[in-house]
């Protein structure tokens, strides 16, 4: 189910403004990629072109290639919407659909597509979902409740189980525990470690224990200064990163002299 | 408020620097009291009489100077400039309290006489003085009105969704922008007379119908519903059309299904406001909907009677004795405003109905 990224001489602009420069990376399939580095350094940038909600934003575009198991998905005639039901995405603060329900939040994906499942079926999707997401028995008994009324660490796994009820290939996350407290945090980084045997996950964090503590692969962007493209410096598996960068920058910011 | 219930009796410390002086609870009710009696007296002394108006404005000058002389010697500059403001904030909202108040009263008692079944199921047919009603012309306010509506919502809301959605930045947005602007401000009367000669022009000089009203009434809601509809959709956080977009669902659905559900309280409430708007109007219907004396619910052909041309026609141009024809204008008159309380209420309840649950 999980698919491998490439991306090639992927330049991201905003209007004129070069944000991210000349990144060439392969993102391992069932496995967790960590993308690190100071703010304002690309990092969200990039990881939002992986399912191009990157154009959402007007006069944004992409120079490059960026392929999904082979398949480009800056090609022409591609459907974004097609990528992104293959590509899912967890946003930095939790936005779960203040006038759904939590099964209905969990559904919406489907739902909105007009993917035609019975009651039954539905409901086991649902539950799948939130079991997968780690929120099945905190939330079992009151489903058909409001989603804004759950906790915020709640409502981040929500938002997880919403996006895992399509069942991507891909699970992207902006910064998914900058919002929640280290419990909620422990128990989303316990559920990337159970989600990578199924998806290709890559994670975007300000946190570096926690890049340490879940990823396979560590990427490292860098900016060389405000109005300066930000670019990938290095990228290996998350033990050689943390223990024997060969880039001195990465070593600095790693240690904390810097950023 | 009442907080007092919640706050627990405290013994007051001897020694505590954080306190200070502080006018006891009985200041303000003490002192509006004696106010009263003060300013009375002085009216009284004035003009020698019992005067209401000069009254109650020599007391409320009274009740804020001595307020804030007795706040400034015993609380301090701070509190008393807090005080003045309270009090001139209340004062204020008194004020516009008072035509709001009047105009209800008036309508109230003016028009409950002839506010009977007969003057709902009556039209003015064949009626020459006392009896009558206004059948008419509450069916012709309901019909234009609905009509108005049915050309104005789907035309106003889709009109703010391409602004708020589609449009941002680009000079087909901006210019519709400048002309909803310029419609919010146009005079009434204009709009009647733009649906009456759109009306001579398409089907012959002279055509005076019920739709020809909800055209003009149409031309005045329009700009209201997508000023309104637009600033809502502008504050749905754009997370929620991300969080849409990341799943897989194209931009109109999530327009329709995420978009308009989350702001949907806010855009039936202006509507509805819209609504309260153009239903009180009068001068566009005299030119395009026209008079008529008789019940007529074809808004395709001939005149319509509506509620304030109804007012309007019994007020200006009563017969002989002028009594029932003044008391059918105040039952009118009241009958309207109920209708448009009727609307605000059910504006509420689909507001409170749709409104996005916190679930606490």
């Amino acid at each position: 189910m999980s698919k491998r990224i490439e991306a090639k001489n992927v330049d991201i602009y905003y209007s004129k403004f070069k944000a991210v420069e000349d990144v060439n990376m392969v993102i391992e399939p069932r496995a967790v990629t960590a993308f690190i580095g100071p703010s304002g350094c690309g990092k969200t940038t990039f990881l939002r072109t992986l399912n191009r909600m990157h154009e959402v934003i007007p006069g944004a575009y992409v120079d490059g290639r960026i392929d999904l198991d082979g398949e480009d998905l800056y090609g022409p005639g591609v459907d974004p919407v097609n990528v992104r039901r293959k590509v899912g995405m967890v946003f930095q603060r939790p936005n779960p659909f203040p006038t759904m329900s939590i099964k209905e939040n969990v559904l919406a994906g489907l739902r909105l597509n007009n993917k035609s499942a019975g009651t039954s079926e539905q409901d086991e999707i649902a539950e799948k979902a939130l079991r997968g997401a780690n929120l099945w028995e905190e939330v079992k008994n009151r489903l058909d409740l409001p989603g804004s009324g759950l906790s915020g660490g709640q409502q981040q796994r929500l938002c997880i189980a919403r996006a895992i009820a399509m069942s991507p290939e891909v699970l992207l996350m902006d910064e998914p525990c900058s919002a929640l407290d280290p419990i909620s945090t422990l128990a989303i980084e316990d559920l990337i470690q159970e989600l990578k045997a199924t998806y290709t996950i890559v994670i975007v964090t300000h946190n570096m224990q926690q890049a340490a503590r879940v990823s396979d692969t560590t990427a490292f962007f860098n900016i060389a200064g405000t109005g300066q493209p930000g670019k990938l410096i290095e990228m290996d598996s998350t033990e050689k990163i943390f223990s024997t960068p060969t880039v001195k920058a990465t070593e600095d910011y790693i240690t904390g002299r810097f950023g | 408020m009442s907080t007092a219930t919640l706050t627990p009796k405290r013994s007051a410390s001897p020694s505590n620097s954080l306190t200070a002086g502080q006018l006891p609870a009985w200041t303000t009710p003490v002192v509006g009291a004696a106010s009263l009696a003060v300013g009375f007296l002085a009216a009284w002394l004035l003009t020698g009489e019992i005067g209401l108006g000069l009254g109650v404005a020599l007391s409320a000058l009274v009740f804020l100077v001595v307020m804030h002389v007795a706040s400034l010697t015993i609380e301090g500059g701070r509190r008393a400039t807090d005080r003045l403001a309270k009090h001139l904030v209340v004062g204020m909202f008194l004020l516009a309290l008072l035509p709001l108040v009047s105009v209800s009263l008036t309508a109230l008692t003016n028009g409950i006489n002839r506010l009977d079944p007969t003057f709902f199921s009556t039209s003015m047919r064949n009626i020459v003085g006392a009896g009558g009603g206004a059948a008419h012309a509450i069916w012709g306010t309901l019909i234009i009105t609905g009509v108005a509506m049915a050309i104005s919502v789907p035309i106003g809301l889709l009109t703010a969704v391409y602004l708020a959605e589609y449009g941002q930045g680009k000079p087909l947005a901006r210019s519709i922008t400048f002309f909803v602007d310029v419609m919010t401000g146009i005079p009434s009367i204009v709009a009647g007379l733009f649906a009456y000669a759109l009306f001579g022009v398409l089907f012959g000089i002279g055509t005076v119908n019920g739709m020809g009203g909800a055209v003009a009434l149409s031309v005045l809601m329009i700009p209201v519903v997508v000023r309104s509809t637009e600033e809502l959709l502008r504050i749905v956080p754009n997370e929620l059309r991300e969080a849409s977009y990341a799943l897989g669902v194209p931009k109109w659905k999530t327009i329709m299904r995420i978009v308009i559900p989350t702001a949907i309280s806010g855009i039936v409430a202006g509507v509805i406001l819209a609504l309260a708007r153009i239903i009180g109007e009068t001068a566009p219907l005299m030119i395009a909907a026209g008079f008529t004396q008789s019940l007529n619910t074809n808004p395709t052909s001939g005149a319509m009677m509506t509620l304030p041309v109804f007012v309007y026609d019994q007020y200006a141009r009563p017969g002989v004795p002028r009594e029932p024809y003044w008391d059918r204008a105040w039952a009118g008159a009241l009958t309207l405003i109920l209708i448009v309380m009727l609307l605000n209420l059910v504006g509420r309840l689909i507001a409170k109905r749709f409104a996005p649950k916190t679930g606490r």
